[in-house]
């Protein structure tokens, strides 16, 4: 019994005294459409068997008057299912704007993954284009991660190369 | 017989008044009657919904009669019923709009209870619809033989939900046949098992069949129904095989009637949206 106990505790104390960082590259395609409008695109950490989940990002009109942008968010519908229903956005430090085509690199730290428990967790991300399709793709990843940790992923048509790096 | 000779003297009344009884009494009879929200899942802070309502061969369709919105009522997540904006009666279908100010569950509901009477007086069988007891006393002649009552009780709804769905609009009411939702009527995904329990009267209905049809007929050669059995305590589950709105329906018949001596007919008719995972 103490045994177990003081396993719990050094557990404990060794994962929030990290500064874990997970390093997120996200490939929005170049499209030739008549009418183009950038995705939503929303970013979550999954563990399979829990129904909570660690929101990383939602990138969607956040500018429109009266947030109107956000009739089109169940359009993430797995992660409007999961965890978007729940909220009320936007919400600070999870929302931002729509990107444009190209890579973009987004870093979350401490702030987000600080007291994630310990576990095999997918890395899930959902893309939805207004006028387009939606696309979805998981990484799995691993808490807390080994050095150098690394999960790709590549798009078909709404999102393109998709990388997670995990630094301990 | 009778529809065609009052047909004859009065065909305007007479005409509006078999439309009227096809639509309402659908469920039970030949066509399927329904309601279609032109979405169940939404997000925003400012939406609407906007409802057909027809009774049609195909399902969803209008390509027959439209719904009568008598008896529409809808229900914000807070339970309170609210209005419906935009009310339209068209040659082949009804609409309405619902505004969804409040985040949770919204019910949209037809509900019908009313008695159908038919008795023969010199010689001719007449018929009275959507009648009250009072009514029944009152005009059916002394005279008249062959005097049987029905109760017809039909309830159809339809569930939509803004952000977070709710459970308040869910609660039945107890009376007449109801839907008793386990799995929530606006959580419903492919490939997902739902379970729900059919209530006639707030008691479980057991051993009823329930019509599960998924939309599109047209454009399919089968209609691809199945038909599930409540269990002892009510319940059927469903798996849903592919994304879309679907049509269920069950009806039942028995003597526990609101009317002395009469026979009673209960129906439950809802679309479900099934969503993509």
């Amino acid at each position: 019994m103490r045994l177990m106990f003081s396993a719990a505790l050094s557990a404990a104390i060794v994962v929030p005294a990290s500064a874990a960082e997970m390093k997120v590259s996200v490939e929005i395609p170049r499209m030739t459409v008549a009418e183009y409008h950038r995705p939503y695109v929303a970013m979550w950490l999954e563990k399979a068997g829990d129904p909570k989940v660690v929101n990383l990002a939602v990138w969607y009109d956040i500018k429109l008057k009266q947030n109107e942008g956000a009739k089109w968010l169940k359009d993430m519908r797995q992660w409007w299912r999961k965890t978007g229903r729940e909220l009320e956005m936007p919400v600070d430090g999870l929302s931002s704007p729509t990107r444009a085509p190209g890579t973009h690199e987004v870093t979350f730290d401490d702030a987000k993954l600080a007291g994630l428990a310990p576990g095999e967790y997918q890395f899930v991300i959902e893309a939805a284009r207004e006028v387009g399709g939606r696309e979805l793709l998981r990484i799995p990843v691993q808490w807390p991660p080994k050095p150098g940790a690394e999960g790709k992923a590549k798009g078909e048509h709404e999102l393109g190369a998709v990388s997670v790096a995990l630094k301990p | 017989m009778t529809i065609l000779r009052v047909f004859k003297s009065r065909p305007v009344v007479a005409a509006a008044a078999i439309a009227a009884v096809v639509a309402v009494s659908a469920p039970a009879v030949a066509h399927r009657a329904w309601m279609l929200p032109s979405a169940t899942v939404l997000s925003g802070d400012d939406v609407w919904v906007t409802v057909d309502a027809a009774s049609s061969n195909d399902l969803f369709y209008f390509e027959h009669h439209p719904m009568r919105l008598d008896n529409l009522a809808v229900f914000s997540p807070d339970g309170k019923q609210i209005k419906a904006e935009n009310i339209a009666t068209g040659r082949y279908r009804s609409t309405f709009d619902v505004k969804l100010s409040e985040a949770g569950t919204y019910k949209m509901a037809i509900v019908n209870d009313s008695l159908f009477a038919s008795y023969r007086v010199d010689g001719q069988v007449k018929r009275m619809r959507g009648a009250t007891p009072e009514k029944i006393e009152k005009e059916i002649p002394k005279n008249a033989t062959d005097v049987r009552v029905q109760e017809v009780q039909s309830r159809m709804e339809i569930f939509v939900t803004q952000g977070k769905p709710s459970d308040t609009v869910l609660k039945p009411t107890g009376r007449g046949l109801e839907l008793a939702a386990i799995t929530h009527p606006n959580n419903l995904v492919a490939g997902e098992k739902a379970e729900f329990r059919l209530l006639l009267d707030g008691q479980p209905a057991k051993g009823v069949e329930v019509d599960i049809i998924p939309g599109g007929i047209r454009y399919r050669d089968k209609l691809n129904d199945v038909k599930v059995k409540t269990s002892d305590d009510g319940m059927f589950s469903f798996t849903w095989p592919e994304p879309g709105m679907y049509w269920i329906n069950a009806g039942v018949r028995d003597d526990k009637a609101s009317y002395k001596d009469a026979q009673r007919r209960a129906s439950y008719t809802a679309t479900l949206e099934v969503m993509a995972p």
